[in-house]
């Protein structure tokens, strides 16, 4: 089993709890794993993306190969579509639908949209506003991560108990929010796949 | 025992706390900046009380650990490649004194420039100063080569480098610990004159060190972080080093059918790459960054068999590695992906909203315009991001303090006034003996240090001024009447224009401070004070 994913974003909006969310998952199953992330300067807003590779063998390289990720989760429509020279022809792009805006030539949202539905395999979903459905806005993320879900070979339960570990400082209110929001971003897909 | 998920740096943070480490000396700069950040949050390095505080800059963290390794004690130093510039004359001098204690130097490379001025090798310093490296490919072999790095470098009587790049740095994956490895006593050296670099000892010491260099590469030559397989297949050998090894055998996820010679523990083993060379009909070398093993097999000449890499274009010449590029080189088809839609814009850094910074740029772009542009040397922080509109507000960014003295220089050349903008670590780092250079000469320079109290860039590490620019300024010997400290916020902003063109205008040196808590720094202190409260 192996899954490569890219995660896509904007410095500053967190993209690496998803990372930690399904790292956590990972060495829970025992699985291999290896996560580059970027640090520095594109931390300053700038667009920011992480590579992940989980799987049951060693893995060589830090970085996915051209071409060949199963899966982008971008939490911003226009970033996911950055990394498209990176997944494979039957991969994923799972992506938030609410744009970030930092530039000045931030495209309409319209066509950021209309060039997401043009990728065959796609997840659009608005995180944001089923995040606040579920309890807190701030679990956006975690939605995103649950709309991941169906596509990484990891079951379910050990993602929920990822989310247990990370939010369980914070008292079973938060971790019920974010157990709450990633099953609901994980039903989203099973819906629209 | 149970894996951690470690990031390169922080392997290698793990290990040097492992292998009884008493002190880590560092200057933050991206990729090496998490070493030190994971050992300042670590319990355990609180417990066994390691040194674990910023210093000034990468020098004066160097001479600290040589001073550490003087007492017997095992230390280890961190910076970015650059940062080995600021430090080099310790570092080479470090070679020739030789080591009491183990003295491990972390340099990290950024090939391709992701945060830096340059892509510089930190191997070539090695070679020079005549020291062994140690380059992982792996966080396991990150933990486990700065593990046994102070040993080595006491049996050798050297500091050892470990050079890292970008990619491992900020990678995360499993590690397995070793058993703690309890500090070194304090102990003097046993030649008193052993750290005295008069002539007369400085010749035996390098004598010394050359007669050392056979037993380096022995050492390489036996290495375990060394391998050479060779294959029946005798048309391609490969050297691979670092963590070009693991893109290599990314592309052969079944095991590569080419003879291969792994390098990771330097000086270059030659009697390993005599046997690869002998054995195949042409060879390649790997290696991310600048192609330092490559120009050291081929020479100039290149005499017999042909020899493929950076230099021949068989591979960019410049710019990180990654497992397509080498797939390429061995003409292997790459799957592209789709291409990115025409709707995707840049998204270049940019300060935060609200930052201090933002409003230093606009006063002075208003207060500058009389003037005329070209005339503003900034240095390296977040700051240097008002080289990007909307502000187009710098002239220059070379490297760390480079502002002062080159607005020196400017107008020692008659481009009166010139301007430097210039943060508080950077000045602090390097900044304060070039403002003593231009107080000697008067020199008719507006020196601008806006004061974040914190190191931005890099991520928010306590910044060495601690609030003492104005202290420091008048105790370099700038007139008190043209030190000016500021509130660089919209409702001043008339006020900080006005104080700008008055000094624009002085024909000496004037140094205004604008002073404002970082937005990110202060969003984090509030939240920890909110933290520590609830507790
Ligand atoms: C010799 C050297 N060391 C370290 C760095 C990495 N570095 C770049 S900017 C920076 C921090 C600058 O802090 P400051 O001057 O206070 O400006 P701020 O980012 O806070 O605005 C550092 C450490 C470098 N580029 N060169
Ligand atoms: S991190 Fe701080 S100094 Fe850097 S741009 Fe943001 S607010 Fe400004």
């Amino acid at each position: 089993m192996k899954t490569d994913i890219i995660l896509a974003g904007v410095g500053g909006q967190g993209i690496l709890s998803i990372a930690a969310g399904i790292g956590l998952a990972a060495v829970k199953s025992n699985l291999h794993i290896k996560q580059a992330e970027v640090h520095g300067m594109s931390q300053r807003g700038g667009d920011v993306q992480s590579h992940l590779r989980i799987s049951d063998k060693p893995i060589a390289s830090d970085l996915i190969p051209n071409g060949s990720a199963h899966l982008i989760i971008s939490v911003e429509p226009m970033e996911g579509l950055r990394y498209l020279p990176f997944l494979r022809k039957d991969g994923w792009l799972v992506t938030n639908t609410v744009p970030f805006v930092n530039i000045t030539d931030y495209p309409e949202t319209e066509e950021v949209i209309k060039a997401v539905e043009a990728i065959p395999n796609h997840i659009a979903l608005n995180a944001d506003a089923m995040a606040k459905e579920a309890g807190s806005s701030r679990s956006s993320n975690i939605v995103m991560l649950g709309a991941a879900s169906p596509f990484i070979d990891i079951p379910f339960e050990k993602l929920e108990d990822g989310i247990r570990e990370l939010f369980g400082r914070k008292g079973n209110d938060v971790v019920d929010v974010n157990l709450k929001a990633l099953r609901a971003g994980r039903e989203f897909s099973m819906k629209n796949r | 025992m149970e894996k951690l998920l470690l990031l390169g740096d922080e392997a290698l943070a793990q290990g040097a706390i492992d292998g009884g480490i008493s002190g880590v000396y560092a200057y933050p700069g991206t990729p090496s900046t998490e070493i030190m950040e994971f050992v300042q949050h670590s319990k355990q390095a609180a417990e066994l009380n390691i040194h674990r505080v910023w210093s000034a800059n990468e020098k004066t963290a160097m001479e600290a650990a040589i001073g550490m390794s003087y007492a017997g004690k095992r230390a280890m130093v961190c910076f970015k490649h650059v940062g080995l510039n600021v430090a080099a004359d310790a570092f080479i001098n470090a070679a020739m004194t030789g080591v009491n204690g183990g003295l491990v130097v972390v340099s990290a490379d950024d090939p391709s420039m992701h945060s830096s001025q340059n892509e510089q090798d930190s191997r070539f310093y090695a070679k020079f100063a005549m020291i062994p490296i140690l380059e992982p490919t792996n966080q396991q072999e990150a933990y486990d080569m700065v593990y046994m790095a102070f040993e080595l470098s006491e049996r050798l009587n050297v500091p050892v480098m470990i050079r890292i790049t970008t990619r491992l740095a900020h990678s995360r994956s499993g590690v397995v610990r070793k058993a703690v490895t309890p500090q070194n006593k304090l102990k003097l050296p046993t030649d008193p004159r052993q750290f005295v670099l008069l002539p007369a000892i400085a010749r035996v010491n390098y004598k010394k060190l050359l007669n050392t260099i056979p037993v380096m590469e022995s050492l390489a030559e036996k290495s375990t972080f060394n391998r050479l397989s060779l294959s029946n297949n005798k048309k391609l050998g490969i050297i691979a080093a670092g963590i070009a090894h693991n893109y290599l055998m990314e592309n052969f996820p079944d095991g590569c059918p080419h003879s291969v010679l792994k390098i990771s523990q330097y000086p270059v083993p030659s009697s390993l790459v005599n046997k690869l060379y002998d054995h195949c009909e042409t060879l390649m070398v790997l290696e991310d960054g600048m192609p330092v093993i490559e120009e050291m097999v081929k020479g100039i000449i290149n005499i017999g068999k042909p020899i493929h890499g950076r230099l021949d274009g068989t591979l960019p010449r410049d710019g990180e590695l990654n497992p397509a590029i080498i797939a390429k080189a061995f003409n292997m088809e790459v799957y592209e992906g789709m291409p990115i839609p025409n709707v995707v814009r840049k998204r270049p850094p940019s300060l935060c909203t609200g930052c201090g910074h933002i409003d230093v740029y606009t006063a002075l772009n208003e207060a500058i315009i009389d003037f005329g542009a070209g005339r503003v040397f900034a240095d390296i922080g977040c700051y240097t991001l008002g080289a990007l509109p909307p502000f187009n507000a710098i002239n220059s960014c070379v490297d760390m303090g480079a502002s002062i003295t080159m607005a020196k220089g400017a107008a020692d050349a008659g481009l009166v006034p010139s301007v430097a903008v210039i943060g508080d670590s950077t000045f602090t780092h390097s900044g304060m003996t070039g403002l003593l250079d231009a107080v000697n000469e008067n020199s008719p320079i507006t020196v601008i240090i806006s004061d974040n109290s914190t190191t931005g860039m890099t991520g928010g590490q306590t910044s060495s001024a601690h609030g003492r620019i104005l202290e420091i300024c008048k105790g370099i010997g700038v007139h008190p009447d043209h030190i000016f400290v500021l509130t660089p916020l919209k409702k001043n902003h008339e006020e900080n224009v006005r104080i700008m063109k008055q000094e624009l205008a002085y024909q000496g040196v004037s140094v205004i401070i604008p002073q404002r808590e970082c937005i990110q720094t202060f969003a984090r202190r509030k939240k920890d004070e909110k933290k520590s409260s609830e507790e």
